[in-house]
């Protein structure tokens, strides 16, 4: 079972703290909420949990092994990155940017065999873009590029994701399209990390909540135990309204 | 689907009958059938000479340093995520003819054949390197055009000031086909010589081309997808330093077709740059072939320069993209 594991990681850029000892873990079939405000060090924690970014102390693990040790093509086979700059430079097919996915499996797109010619269809058809595939992407809107993403990361098969604010942007349908993909891959033995702004739609889908603040994990657990006013008003200083997992906010605290 | 197989071949055999053709063009007025048995190794002595030692060799060095410019000028589009980028534009060829200069202006030619491709080599390198470390701290590609621009600009000012040194009028005239670039008189020493690096810069690069398409989705979502950034900067910048550093060592700085062949390429190969290298370097090889017959074709008291008519050709292509780029993103 492929596992990520942090304990007591932490990452200073020049003299700030941008992530302070924090431990969490991430297990294939549940779906976590990373929660807090802009600066809060949540991009920092999840670039430094994979190894993509050298941390200052602690340790991560990704499967067993030191996530900083393993080959890149290694990592991208045991997990998926979406990060929060999703750009695409090329005016390339959807088909093509899905199969950029299979990258670590070797596979060149416009020629895919196999394995990956399954995988990138399985990944289209899970984020509802068969019917796009061959269209170029600076044609799409951008609940369409979200999905495209999404199917991008699919398409390589890793046992967990870690995604970056992934329905930043979107309107509340295409909002719950993204969440209902990202559950989908969760029911299917997957685990995912994601990045939420929208505490709502974060208390409505996933098993677990961690809020972030200045560097620090300061609460963790299932919405039940962690969601309250209080915590919006520490978090994020708004003044909210909490009613069971359903959130209204009122105004700046 | 759009493999990439049917442009190569096309390009492949439009290479050959150019450079058939340029062997049939000449100040020596010779029929095709004396040319074509020249080629093959027959027809008599004389013809086999100018066939062999002076047409063939001017249209192949025109080729090969085509070709490292069109592989580099699509290695860096798909290393900087932009259309604009080139040997030419970043600075790359001027850094290099003027290593190339400076080398032969300082006369350390005497020491060995091998330092005039050494030194443009060890140039390009620099101005490559310089151009990639900044694209690791600046995530503006407008930044790093003007980057290439002042690097462009002050080779040309070093230029200019080795001009004004030259010790003779030869020396002067060595520099401006330098400058402007010219594939005139090479002999297949010559290539010899720039053939090893430029060929081997080309592997290099080929090497690096699923890289360039990982490289689509932005840096950090390519290290994601598994890529070993640091390993494909490096790779990219030495196999267009290599293969850029050669081509100058062979013909002088030549612009701008770096830019234009992986521009007319890029919409047969669905936009994938990792299938655009191999065509675009072969088209560049092609275009140079024909821009260099047309410049032997164009009547006139001083042969025009191969780089001159590249650059009135290729420089409004730049504008014609920059502006239509700008115009879809806004």
């Amino acid at each position: 079972m492929t596992e990520l594991i942090a304990t007591d990681l932490t990452l200073r850029v020049g003299r700030a703290t941008l992530v302070d000892r924090v431990s969490f873990c991430l297990r294939p079939g549940e779906l976590v909420a990373l929660l807090g405000p802009n600066g809060a060090g949540k991009s920092s924690l999840l670039r430094a949990s994979l190894g993509l970014q050298k941390r200052s102390g602690g340790t991560a693990t990704l499967g067993g092994r030191d996530s900083e040790r393993l080959s890149q093509v290694a990592r991208a086979r045991l997990v998926s990155f979406l990060p929060q700059i999703r750009s695409i430079a090329w005016p390339n097919v959807v088909r093509d940017v899905v199969a950029l996915g299979r990258f670590s499996h070797g596979a060149a797109i416009g020629s895919l065999r196999g394995a990956d010619r399954t995988a990138v269809e399985r990944a289209l058809d899970a984020c509802d873009l068969l019917h796009l595939a061959n269209r170029r992407c600076d044609t799409l809107s951008g609940g369409e590029l979200a999905r495209l993403h999404c199917a991008r990361a699919f398409a390589a098969e890793a046992p967990l994701l870690l995604a970056d604010e992934p329905v930043g942007g979107l309107d509340p349908l295409h909002q719950f399209r993204v969440m209902d993909i990202t559950r989908a891959f969760v029911d299917r033995g997957g685990g995912a990390l994601i990045v939420l702004h929208d505490v709502a739609l974060a208390a409505r889908y996933a098993h677990r909540l961690l809020w972030m603040k200045e560097g620090r994990i300061v609460a963790h657990g299932t919405p039940d135990q962690t969601l309250t006013a209080e915590r919006l008003a520490a978090i994020y200083g708004v003044r909210a309204c909490v009613d069971g997992l359903s959130v209204a906010l009122e105004g700046a605290a | 689907m759009t493999p990439s197989a049917p442009l190569v071949v096309g390009f492949a055999a439009a290479t050959v009958l150019a450079l058939t053709a340029a062997c049939l063009l000449g100040s020596t007025p010779m029929g095709t059938e004396r040319v074509l048995a020249a080629l093959i190794g027959g027809g008599d002595a004389g013809d086999r000479l100018v066939v062999w030692e002076i047409r063939f060799p001017r249209a192949l060095a025109a080729f090969l340093a085509g070709s490292a410019l069109g592989a580099s000028g699509a290695a860096l589009q798909g290393l900087l995520r932009n259309p604009l980028a080139e040997p030419g534009v970043l600075g790359v060829s001027a850094t290099a003819s003027l290593a190339a200069t400076f080398f032969l202006y300082y006369g350390f030619i005497s020491v060995s054949a091998w330092g005039l491709p050494v030194a443009a080599i060890a140039g390009a390198l620099a101005a490559t390197a310089l151009i990639a470390f900044a694209a690791v701290h600046t995530r503006s590609i407008i930044t790093l055009i003007l980057i290439g621009i002042g690097i462009a600009s002050f080779a040309g000012a070093a230029m200019s000031l080795l001009m004004n040194l030259a010790p003779h009028p030869y020396a002067l005239s060595d520099m401006i086909n330098w400058m402007l670039g010219s594939v005139a008189n090479r002999s297949l020493d010559d290539i010899a010589l720039a053939a090893p690096f430029l060929l081997s810069g080309l592997v290099v690069l080929y090497g690096t081309r699923r890289g360039l398409a990982a490289l689509t989705l932005g840096e950090e979502a390519a290290a994601g997808v598994g890529l070993n950034l640091p390993r494909q900067r490096v790779a990219t910048v030495l196999g267009a330093g290599l293969s850029t550093g050669a081509s100058v060592a062979l013909a002088g700085a030549i612009g701008f077709v770096g830019i234009v062949a992986p521009h007319i390429v890029r919409p047969w190969v669905a936009h994938d740059p990792a299938r655009s290298l191999v065509p675009s370097a072969l088209l560049a090889g092609l275009l140079l072939v024909l821009a260099d017959i047309g410049v032997r074709l164009i009547p006139s008291e001083q042969e025009l320069r191969l780089g001159v008519v590249a650059a009135l050709v290729g420089a409004p292509v730049f504008v014609w993209i920059a502006v239509r780029r700008q115009a879809a993103r806004d």
